[in-house]
């Protein structure tokens, strides 16, 4: 099965990719193929297998409702590209009126 | 009137009352200095993982059996993809396949045709556990044109998304059940629903459909309602857009607006976020939650009577209005307040009106809640008994209530001490009487004349005499007996 050209962009658009025109045709070879793989799983049987959600067989971890330290501003803040009085400075998202 | 079935839903989020956030210890506060409540769960570090918060899931199960939705006993949390800088993992943790609730309704009242109030049931299609995003601010409001700044203490904050049914038909039902929904949150201690701080926040869908036709219209989503009054002008600016659209023959574009408060008009929303395919998936880093009876049970046991089941009661019960039942149930507090007051002392009707008029209306005017009563239940049922018992006046009771609420005293220590105790000793007043009578005789001889009113002078003028003390019936069968 193989992906359009419109389905690879709209994948690298929702996972905030660039690619190069080489490089997309390459993701879309690789992307192909491992929906090919789940072609191939899609053959098994699975009339009555319960879906998983979860591959450990535990429920309910909870914790009490307590408060626990935070980190400081400064940790906060270190890796941070850019910040600005206290807060993460990125380009703007909503568009100007 | 309008050509146009109005069809509403609402979309509410409300922030639980929780101390922590929904899946890290950092404390859930609406107001912070930027980031100062974050750690590397909230803000989406690699190699961190979530814990479910106990509360928050105890909660969301008030308000599920609240408005009797289906409960699913297995639920999961699933991943909502999408990036914007808010959401520092860039996927949201929700529910989407096995809710906690699904279905339900909120009983609302509304305005029959015949103006009589009937109730109204508004379905609920989920009602579902997630987290909250961070807050940004963008551009001009930063001082920066090209530049958002996001604080993270907002982020991971619990909250519970109830989704109704487009089951409203005009603005009042709207309005009415916004009331009704944010009333039972508070009542159930599941929000503080403060609207002005973003605790709790309604989104409206809004379409019009000839009347008669059975699908529904192109629907719109209107945002940024920080207000009832807000929901409630957008709605009606929103209704106008379409009408105007669908009467000049045009189409309803589906899309988001966003409320612009400024110009009291809804326009659309403008954001860089794409197209939403949220690419749902089961949370790898949570596990199922299994709701048993037990846990059920408990909650339930810790549930308050719901408003309108505590309306219901306080008339069939108490015999009070409908209306008085309703201002006496408005808020849990004043509606203990009330009963406390009630305690060993049947007057139901006297205390409500002491409640409601007296006691509300000088708080109102201070602006303070009832539970900052400087006059406390048990003080307002002994004034009640004083003027029962026929130690004062109504309107002597009136000067001794202001007494207490501005000094917070007992109302019989005021009494004595300023000498208000009702006078009903015959010979005292009948000596009172006396005196009057002698000081008018222009108004004596007017009612023995026929005059009626000249008696209320006589009356008056004992009164004067007292101060206000004397006991009326008693005052008024002395004179009668000494004019005759
Ligand atoms: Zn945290």
């Amino acid at each position: 099965m193989r992906l359009t050209p419109e389905e690879v962009d709209h994948i690298t658009l929702l996972a905030r990719l660039e690619l190069s025109p080489a490089e997309r045709e390459r993701a879309a070879g690789e992307l192909s193929q491992i929906l090919d793989y789940f072609e191939q799983l899609k053959q098994l049987d699975t009339e009555n297998v319960e879906p998983t959600e979860h591959v450990l067989p535990i429920n309910n971890v909870l914790r009490v409702d307590e408060t626990r330290p935070c980190l400081s501003l400064e940790a906060v803040l270190q890796n941070a590209p850019e910040h600005a009085s206290g807060m993460f400075q990125v380009p703007r998202v909503v568009e100007a009126e | 009137m309008s050509k146009y079935e109005i069809v509403i839903g609402m979309e509410v989020h409300a922030e639980l009352l929780t101390e922590s956030k929904q899946f890290c210890g950092c404390a859930n506060v609406a107001v912070a200095p930027p980031n100062t409540h974050v750690c590397p769960v909230c803000l989406g570090f690699p190699g961190s993982l979530p814990v479910l918060n106990e509360k928050s899931v105890e909660l969301s199960l008030r308000t599920v059996l609240a408005f009797d939705s289906k409960i699913n006993k297995h639920t999961i949390f699933e991943r909502k993809n999408y990036f914007y800088p808010d959401l520092p993992k860039a996927y949201q943790i929700s529910q989407r396949l096995f809710t906690l609730g699904e279905g339900g309704c909120v009983e609302i009242d509304v305005a029959g045709q015949d103006g009589q109030v009937q109730t109204k049931r508004v379905g609920l299609s989920d009602v579902h556990m997630e987290e909250d995003t961070g807050k940004s601010q963008h551009g001009e409001a930063i001082g920066d044109p090209d530049s958002s700044l996001v604080d993270f203490n907002r982020a991971g904050i619990p909250l519970l998304e109830i989704v109704s049914a487009p089951d409203m038909r005009s603005i009042e039902e709207a309005e009415s059940y916004m009331a009704t929904l944010r009333q039972v949150l508070l009542y159930l201690e599941v929000s503080d629903c403060k609207m002005e701080l973003g605790r709790l926040r309604f989104e409206a869908s809004v379409s019009l459909r000839p009347f008669g036709q059975e699908e529904y219209g192109t629907r719109v989503e209107v945002k940024n309602l920080n207000s009832m009054k807000a929901v409630r002008d957008s709605l009606r600016a929103e209704i106008e857009r379409q009408t105007k659209i669908l009467d000049s023959g045009g189409k309803v574009q589906q899309q988001t607006m966003l409320w612009d408060e400024a110009s009291g008009t809804t326009q659309p929303m403008r954001s860089k976020e794409q197209a939403h395919d949220y690419r749902y998936f089961p949370e790898p880093d949570l596990v199922p939650i299994e709701i048993d009876n037990a846990w059920l049970d408990r909650v339930r046991a810790a549930m308050p009577e719901l408003p309108r089941a505590r309306r219901q009661r306080f008339q069939t019960d108490y015999g009070l209005s409908a209306y008085d039942a309703e201002i006496l149930t408005s808020t849990r507090d004043i509606a203990s307040y009330y009963e406390a007051a009630l305690e060993n002392y049947n007057n139901p009707k006297t205390i409500s009106n002491w409640v409601a008029n007296e006691l509300l209306g000088r708080l109102n005017a201070e602006n303070k809640d009832i539970i900052a009563s400087p006059v406390r239940p048990t003080q307002l049922r002994d004034l009640v008994k004083l003027i029962d018992d026929g130690t004062i006046s109504g309107k002597i009771a009136k000067e001794v209530f202001d007494e207490m609420f501005m000094e917070g005293r007992d109302a019989i220590l005021i009494v004595r001490e300023k000498g208000l105790g009702q006078i009903s000793d015959t010979s005292e007043i009948e000596a009172i009487c006396q005196r009057v009578i002698e000081a008018n005789p222009k108004a004596v001889e007017d009612y023995k004349g026929g005059k009626e009113r000249s008696f209320a002078a006589l009356v008056g003028g004992v009164m004067k005499e007292t101060r206000g003390r004397a006991n009326p019936a008693l005052v008024n069968e002395l004179l009668k007996k000494q004019l005759s």
